[in-house]
Parts: C-alpha cells; sequence; structure tokens
C-alpha cells in the first residue's frame, strides 16, 4: 500500500501542514490535499509550464516536483496572488492585453511572469519572451501575453 | 437641468474578455478541476493491436480488485452505435479496427485503481491482416475494415461544373500535382474529461467539453438506448477545443454507461499521452490537381481528386471535404470545375474537425499550386491572383453568392505593406549565390464561410433575455463558449442596444436545459448567428424599454435613446430616467405588472448544399491574405519566420482583444501545421504522442504580425461584422511555403516544412545526380 509522510510548508503565506501520500507531485498535492485548481495538470512531464508555482521564490514545474519536497518550503500558487481587493496589477494586465482565451495556461503563465518580475526592473520585449519559453499556450499566439508581462513589468519600476 | 450622458460606443472597442478574471485568479474551475460528491473515477482499456478477431475479453480479475466498482464490455452495452454513418460501437466486442479501441472500462474509487485494474484485463486475439494506405485499402481483394462496407469506402463527393474537356481546349498550359497533407491534432491544453451523473429518475447529465451540445443529445442516446431529451448536457468551463468535440465520441456514453451501472457520479480524463493517440486528429488528405490557364495566365479549368485516410472509424473528417470542395472549385474564378474525394477506411487512427475543417488542406494544395503556375505563366504570385481573383456579389460554381467580399483589397494590401515584389525578385536573384542563409517571401490567400455554414437542417441559434429591478441583464444563448470569447461579444452587442454598463450583464451559455437551442461552436459562426440573435433579442427588449418609457415620460419612443443605464433623449442626451427604475416601475405596476423580457431564434437566410453540391450554405463569405517573410539555413534545414503581413475581411470590428487574439492565436496554430507539428503514425501506432516529440510553437517562435482588418460591413451580419476565426489558421502555411520557394528555387509539397525535409530539399537541389540515385 501507498506510505504517507506529514509535511509542514508555507502556503501563500500561511503555515500548513498535512499527511500526504509519498507517491503524490506537489501538483496533485496542491490540487487534490488543499483544493487549489490554479496549478493545472496539462502534460504531466515538465514541457508545458501548465502547473507553474514559486517555490522559494524560483517557478519550478508542480508535475515534476515530488509532493515530499515542499516540506518546509515557501510555496506561492496563483491562489496567493488575489488578496480579495483588486487584482494583482500583473493579473489586471492579462485582463487589459486579452492575454487570457481558455485560459487553461494562464495561471502558470502568471506564476512564470511574477518570478521574471523583478520590483524595479523593467524587462526587455526579449526577455519576457526568453522566459516565457517553457510555458506554452494553445490559444492566443502569445502576443498578447508578452503585451501583458511587458506593461505590468512597466508599472513595476 | 437633468443630466447629460454622451453615447458609448462598445460595439468595435477594445474590451476584456468577461471570463478573464476568474481565470487570472485560478478561480475558474474547469471540468478537469470539478469533483462531484461520490463520485468515482474511470480509465478505459484499449487495445494494443491494430486489426483483430477479439476473441475473449477476461475482466474478472478487473472486477475482484479492491476499490473497483464495475468493469464494462460490449456485453454490457446496448447495440446503437456513433460517429457520423453510425459505425463505431462505444465499446468493442467483436474486432479491433485501430489502436485507439476500447474493449473494457473501469470506474474505482481513485484512477490509480483504475490502473491497477487496467493491468488485469486479458484479452485473446486472432490477429487480421492490417491496411494502412489509401491505395492498399482500395486494391482488389483488399483487407476489408468494416464489414458493412467492402469495398472500404467510408464516404464520397463528387462536384463537377462546366466542362474540363472544355477548359483543356482553352488551356495554354495545364500543371499538375500532388499535395499530401498530414496528421496534426489539437493539443487542447486540458486533455478531454467528461463527467456523468444519472438521477433516480433514469435522466442524465453529461457535463461535456462538447462543442455542440443540443444536437450531440441526438447523435449520444442511440448508443445509450435512451430518449435524447432525457439527457441534458452540461458545459463547464474548458481548456480548448478547437473542432476536436464536434462529434461524439466512445468516452462520453462509456462514462455515461459506468454511471449507470454504479448508480454514482463518473469521471473519465485522458492522460496527455492517451489524448494524443485517442483525441481526433486533422483529416490527412491526397491531393492530385491538374489547373490550366491561356498565356496570360488567366485559369481555364481545375482538377482535384482527393483521397483522405479515414482510419478504423467515421467521425468528421470524412466530411471534410464539403468543405474542401467550396475552395478547390470556387478560390478564384475557374470557368470549368471538377472535384472527388474518397474517405478510405484503413487500419490508422480516424480524423474529426479541427479549426479551418477542410480548407487548411485545401488551401495549401491550392495556393501552392498556383504560385506554380505563376511561374510557368511567367507572372509574379500577386499579378496571377490579381488576374484570377473573385469579385463581389459574384456566384460561384456551387451556388454561393460571394456578396461583399474584398479578396482583391486583401492581396493589394498585403502586396504593398509588405513591400511584396521588390523583395521577391530580389530573393529570386540570389538561388546560387552559395551564401547560407536565403531570403524568402511568399503570399497565400483563402476563401471561407464567414456567416455560418448551413449542414445542418437549421443553422440557427436561440437567445432569451431577461431584466431585473436593477438593470442587470441575463442573456441566455445557444451558443458555446469555449475560451474564443463569444460571450463578450454577445454582451457588447447586447450592452450596445440597452445602453447599459458591460458588467451588468450576465452571460448563460453552458446548460442545455437552460439555453434555447443552437448548432455549435463552429464554422466561425457564433459571432455572426449567435450575435444576430443576441441583438435581435435586445433590440425587441430596447423596444419595450423605450415604450414604456413613453408612456412615462410623454416623450414619444423614437425621440428616446438609452445610454449609460438611463433612457435619455436622443438629440441632447439629457436623462429621462434610469432604466433600473423604470424596470421597477413597470414591475410593481398592479395588474399592469409585466418585466422586459425577450426571446429571439435567429435563422440565417441560407440555404443547404442539394445532393449535387449546390447551394448557398453561408449568409457571408470572407478571405484573407497572409504574406510571410521567412529566413532558411540551408545548412540545417531551419526556417525562421521573419514577420507575417495579415490581411483579412472582418466585415465589422466587434472587439478589437477577441479579434487580434483570434487572427494571433490562429496563425500560431497554422505555422505549427506548416513547419513542424506531426503526428508519426507508423503503421497504425503513434510515435510521438507528447508534448517533447511534438513540438507546439512556443513564444520565441512567434514572429511579429503586422494586421489590416478590411471592413467590408456585411449587410447581414450583427453590426456588420463577419465570421473571423478559422482563416488564419488556414491561409499562413502556404505563404510559408511558397516563401520557401522564393528563397531557394524548390517547391516542398508535402508539409510540415521540417528541418529534415527542407535540408534533403536542398541536397537534392544541388546534387541532382546522386538524388536521382
Amino acid at each position: 500500500m501507498s506510505l504517507k509522510v506529514e509535511i509542514a510548508f508555507k502556503l501563500n503565506g500561511r503555515s500548513v501542514a498535512r499527511e500526504i501520500l509519498t507517491s503524490t507531485s506537489s501538483l496533485q498535492v496542491l490540487n487534490r490535499d488543499f483544493d487549489l485548481a490554479g496549478a493545472k495538470l496539462a502534460c504531466g512531464e515538465g514541457e508545458c509550464g501548465a502547473c507553474t508555482i514559486m517555490v522559494d521564490g524560483v517557478s519550478r514545474n508542480a508535475c515534476l516536483m515530488a509532493g515530499v519536497d515542499l516540506d518546509g518550503r515557501d510555496v506561492e500558487t496563483v491562489e496567493g496572488l488575489w488578496e480579495g481587493n483588486g487584482l494583482d496589477p500583473l493579473q489586471e494586465a492579462f485582463v487589459n492585453s486579452g492575454a487570457v482565451q481558455c485560459g487553461f495556461c494562464t495561471p502558470g503563465m502568471v506564476m512564470q511572469a511574477k518570478y521574471l518580475l523583478k520590483p524595479g526592473k523593467k524587462l526587455s520585449r526579449d526577455e519576457v519572451i526568453r522566459g516565457l519559453e517553457g510555458n506554452v499556450c494553445r490559444c492566443t499566439g502569445y502576443h498578447k501575453i508578452i503585451d501583458a508581462v511587458v506593461a505590468a513589468s512597466g508599472e513595476a519600476s | 437641468m437633468n443630466k447629460i450622458i454622451e453615447k458609448e460606443e462598445i460595439v468595435g472597442a477594445r474590451i476584456a474578455k468577461l471570463d478573464a478574471p476568474e481565470k487570472v485568479t485560478g478561480r475558474t474551475r474547469y471540468i478537469n478541476d470539478m469533483v462531484l460528491p461520490r463520485m468515482l473515477y474511470a480509465k478505459i482499456f484499449r487495445t494494443d493491436r491494430v486489426h483483430a478477431k477479439i476473441l475473449k475479453i477476461d475482466v474478472s480479475k478487473a472486477e475482484a480488485l479492491p476499490g473497483v466498482h464495475a468493469v464494462i464490455t460490449a456485453a454490457d452495452t446496448p447495440d446503437g452505435k456513433i460517429g457520423v454513418i453510425k459505425d463505431n460501437p462505444p465499446l468493442k466486442g467483436d474486432k479491433v479496427r485501430c489502436i485507439r479501441d476500447e474493449l473494457a472500462a473501469i470506474a474505482a474509487d481513485t484512477e490509480e485503481i483504475c490502473d491497477a485494474a487496467l493491468r488485469l484485463v486479458e484479452v485473446e486475439y486472432e490477429d487480421l491482416e492490417p491496411v494502412f494506405t489509401c491505395e492498399d485499402a482500395l486494391k482488389p481483394g483488399a483487407p476489408v475494415i468494416d464489414e458493412e462496407r467492402p469495398d472500404n469506402i467510408a464516404m464520397g463527393q463528387n462536384f463537377s461544373h462546366g466542362d474540363i474537356s472544355e477548359g483543356e481546349k482553352a488551356s495554354d498550359h495545364i500543371v499538375e500535382g500532388a499535395y499530401n497533407v498530414h496528421y496534426v491534432t489539437h493539443c487542447n491544453m486540458g486533455t478531454s474529461c467528461c463527467i456523468a451523473d444519472i438521477s433516480a429518475s433514469g435522466k442524465v447529465t453529461l457535463y461535456s467539453q462538447s462543442q455542440y451540445p443540443y444536437i450531440m443529445k441526438m447523435d449520444l442516446a442511440p448508443a445509450l438506448d435512451i430518449h435524447p431529451g432525457d439527457l441534458r448536457i452540461v458545459q463547464p468551463p474548458v481548456g480548448g477545443a478547437f473542432g476536436s468535440k464536434l462529434d461524439v465520441y466512445p468516452n462520453e456514453p462509456i462514462c455515461i454507461l459506468l454511471a449507470k451501472k454504479t448508480r454514482r457520479p463518473v469521471k473519465l480524463t485522458y492522460s496527455r499521452e492517451e489524448e494524443f493517440i485517442v483525441s481526433p486528429t486533422r483529416q490527412p488528405v491526397e491531393f492530385k490537381i491538374r489547373a490550366g490557364m491561356t498565356s496570360d495566365g488567366i485559369f481555364t479549368f481545375r482538377e482535384v481528386d482527393s483521397f483522405l485516410n479515414n482510419g478504423g472509424y467515421t467521425s468528421w473528417g470524412a466530411t471534410t471535404p464539403y468543405v474542401t470542395m467550396r475552395t478547390c472549385t470556387s478560390h478564384y474564378v475557374v470557368p470549368h470545375v471538377s472535384y472527388s474525394a474518397r474517405a478510405v477506411y484503413t487500419n490508422n487512427p480516424f480524423a474529426g474537425s479541427f479549426r479551418g475543417y477542410g480548407n487548411v488542406q485545401a488551401t495549401w494544395c491550392v495556393e501552392i499550386h498556383v504560385d506554380k503556375m505563376a511561374e510557368v505563366a511567367n507572372l509574379d504570385p500577386i499579378e496571377i491572383r490579381l488576374r484570377n481573383a473573385n469579385e463581389p456579389n459574384s456566384i460561384t460554381p456551387q451556388g454561393s453568392d460571394l456578396g461583399c467580399i474584398d479578396l482583391v483589397g486583401c492581396i493589394n494590401i498585403a502586396a504593398e505593406k509588405s513591400g511584396f515584389l521588390e523583395k521577391w525578385k530580389t530573393n529570386r536573384a540570389t538561388w546560387d549565390d552559395g551564401e547560407r542563409y536565403k531570403r524568402g517571401i511568399g503570399i497565400a490567400t483563402s476563401l471561407h464561410n464567414a456567416g455560418g455554414a448551413k449542414i445542418h437542417k437549421s443553422d440557427g441559434c436561440g437567445t432569451i433575455l431577461t431584466m431585473d429591478d436593477y438593470a442587470r441583464v441575463t442573456v441566455m444563448t445557444g451558443a458555446s463558449d469555449i475560451g474564443q470569447g463569444s460571450d463578450t461579444v454577445i454582451a457588447q452587442i447586447v450592452a450596445q442596444e440597452l445602453g447599459v454598463p458591460i458588467r451588468d450583464i450576465t452571460i448563460i451559455n453552458n446548460d442545455t436545459a437552460l439555453g434555447p437551442w443552437d448548432v455549435g461552436v463552429h464554422a466561425s459562426r457564433t459571432t455572426y448567428i449567435a450575435g444576430n440573435s443576441a441583438k435581435r433579442a435586445a433590440i425587441d427588449a430596447r423596444g419595450q424599454l423605450l415604450s414604456a418609457a413613453e408612456k412615462q415620460s410623454n416623450v414619444t419612443a423614437d425621440l428616446l435613446d438609452l445610454r449609460g443605464g438611463y433612457v435619455v433623449q436622443a438629440d441632447n442626451g439629457e436623462v429621462v430616467i434610469e432604466i433600473a427604475k423604470l424596470l421597477r416601475q413597470i414591475h410593481f405596476a398592479g395588474e399592469d405588472s409585466t418585466l422586459v423580457m425577450a426571446t429571439d431564434y435567429y435563422e440565417p437566410p441560407t440555404e443547404p448544399e442539394d445532393k449535387d453540391h449546390m447551394g448557398d450554405m453561408s449568409a457571408a463569405y470572407s478571405h484573407a491574405a497572409h504574406v510571410a517573410e521567412i529566413v532558411v539555413d540551408t545548412l540545417t534545414g531551419e526556417i525562421r519566420i521573419e514577420k507575417i503581413w495579415s490581411v483579412q475581411d472582418v466585415g465589422k470590428i466587434i472587439n478589437l482583444n477577441g479579434l487580434e487574439g483570434q487572427i494571433e492565436g490562429g496563425i500560431a496554430m497554422g505555422i505549427g501545421f506548416g513547419l513542424h507539428e506531426n503526428m508519426q503514425i507508423e503503421e497504425g501506432i503513434v510515435k510521438n504522442p507528447s508534448f517533447r516529440d511534438y513540438h507546439l510553437v512556443t513564444a520565441p517562435e512567434m514572429p511579429p504580425i503586422d494586421m489590416t482588418f478590411i471592413e467590408t460591413d456585411d449587410h447581414e451580419g450583427p453590426e456588420g461584422a463577419k465570421g473571423i476565426a478559422e482563416l488564419p489558421t488556414i491561409v499562413i502555411a502556404p505563404a510559408i511555403g511558397n516563401a520557401f520557394f522564393n528563397a531557394t528555387g524548390v517547391w516542398i509539397d508535402h508539409p510540415p516544412l521540417t528541418p529534415e525535409k527542407v535540408a534533403r530539399a536542398i541536397w537534392e537541389r544541388d546534387n541532382p545526380n546522386l538524388a536521382a540515385e
């Protein structure tokens, strides 16, 4: 039978603990054990970026990271960006730029963009394009996603 | 003096999608994220053969596994079949016809238990001789795939207009060609998924990604042996569809049968690998084309014969000739045309519909061939297209009135903005200079239906519109939104008529028990058809509001307008009454109490094709021209697209964000098809079922796009709009193919233009003697 283990970590700023199956990925832990559906399973092999989350300030494919590796980490998901009073400027830029169609890749795109945006530094368009290379979108053709991140980068500086 | 309100133009503006805030926050629950109380999970046991007799299926060990609630096989399934010619039983009991075949299905507490149970299913087969190509399947004595159709022909179409021999006589040149269009697939980011639930009274609710929920009820019912009226289709948000959900596939009846057997909700989700192997592909086509012209390059005849590899079962792929035929017979003026198509059973996976339908295939064939004809006629690609371009209001050989088209404008603007001719001449002069990097520029155009497509008896859509006491509007539409943004377009059209803010409009479009009928989301039809229906319902509601306001204000209705939530005087914008207040006044008016409600069913003024393929099946038609400028690395075979110019007749812009997004996204999909997307199917087996081995366009591979919109202002379309979503995917690949010739002097007839193919073509050009060996 499957082994279980207790893990404790910081999730969107709050300390959490949960007993999880050792066989599950970080993505499954977030989706199933914490009912956070923002990070999406689209390929399960780190090729599309739909499951992108931030772990200790670095963007990661949650589908490739073992659930037990969340233990002791500082984890941020797309759900952590919206505090209920107005969207994050990056999310606002995605909405206004038309960067969302079906939206399945969007949470991963937003989290990867969040990782790319450094306070006080304006990103060039090329830096944004290179930084989003690992996130696949089948709907938009990327231009409006890039527009959104460049616009948000301008605001952050 | 009362408040003054200026008129606001909501139609034509850059409006954010209504569902975007929910999506950027991760709050949207897609069907893949849904969990119902007491829900079980399901998986399908598939064959590992491509053609075999099934001798025995033993599921007893799988049934005995703890956590398994039900295992079903063909023995538990009603006899009804699915698919466009009803040749596909959801579970196969007698015979395997392709690698997708479903032999058993399991419902269990978890997906992991399902996986364990799948390994316990035992099957005995007797292998049959397989056949994989149309040519082999049509040979006398070829293995028979479907015993009811022993000639292996699933479907066929023939059309002719004029007299090909007359066209031959009038020709100074006849150019022949052969073009094979390959297998690609949709790659929706959200994989296929459905959830079935059955009530104690036997009614079925199917949570589905369907693009045609109302017709789906009719298509699904026979396979379940239930009345279509007892099926309710609910459409949660989906991660893309692009045509892949325009038919019933076995997963949905199987899921319902498992729910019936377990009396619990059952969810069936595909893994990415399963999605690649099982979900429908674009229809592969082998074209042969002969076309004639005068010495001036005026087209005289065009003859196209095609074979479609139908795979083991028949889905919408076999019907793509209805669209392919339109382009082959009607794109450019050709006096004598003939067209034939045969969909031939093989043991390959089968194709469905995919954005652009048969027109991606047709436009590759016709547009590459037009450039070859230009070479023979010693004309440039712009001139040959202009000399043969269709004119507005002309009637095509199949009887379509093309209406307010502007193909000439599309070609001229694309040529001018890209500096086409100068670059085209310069590039040709460098073919033999020995440099490694070669520049090329190419153009392609296409014709597509832009006002629906009457492939059923009705091409209509219904709307139910209500207003509440706070002037909030609920619009129930039959039209499905699969991410493309039609809900926002419909809200814009309604907001414009009713003078209310767009955020005050709620669109309900996800439940067949609520919405009125619609054909489905396909054929670039939703803005046109659903938009028209919503507009007509909104005009009705507007009339109700204005006549109520007339009674309250003693100003006649024709002098009033609705703006920003108020009834105002049309001439000066002076406020007469708040719409919400007016609604409450007429709602709470004693015996005269009433609500503002409106219904509409819009049927476009079109006709289905008759048996001879004649009929004006769309209310509007449209063209696009794409120019691609590329750089070819002749050493590695890599093609980099430097820039794309897109010119499209859109009728009228409704939402700039949505329009640009559809064009950019369509082009991305078309680039993938033209350059690298390729399902490697060898002896019926999908060899590259992953994003690692099936490469989708990524952000750094997207070139800049210069977009021009031509507004022809269609007289029937809502606000003058035409459907726009498919043309971008259709046109770009042949523009790249023609640019490749301009760069190298070599044709590649069969997409995709992969580095391997490009490098080989250039090597063959440079080593003609070795290549001949």
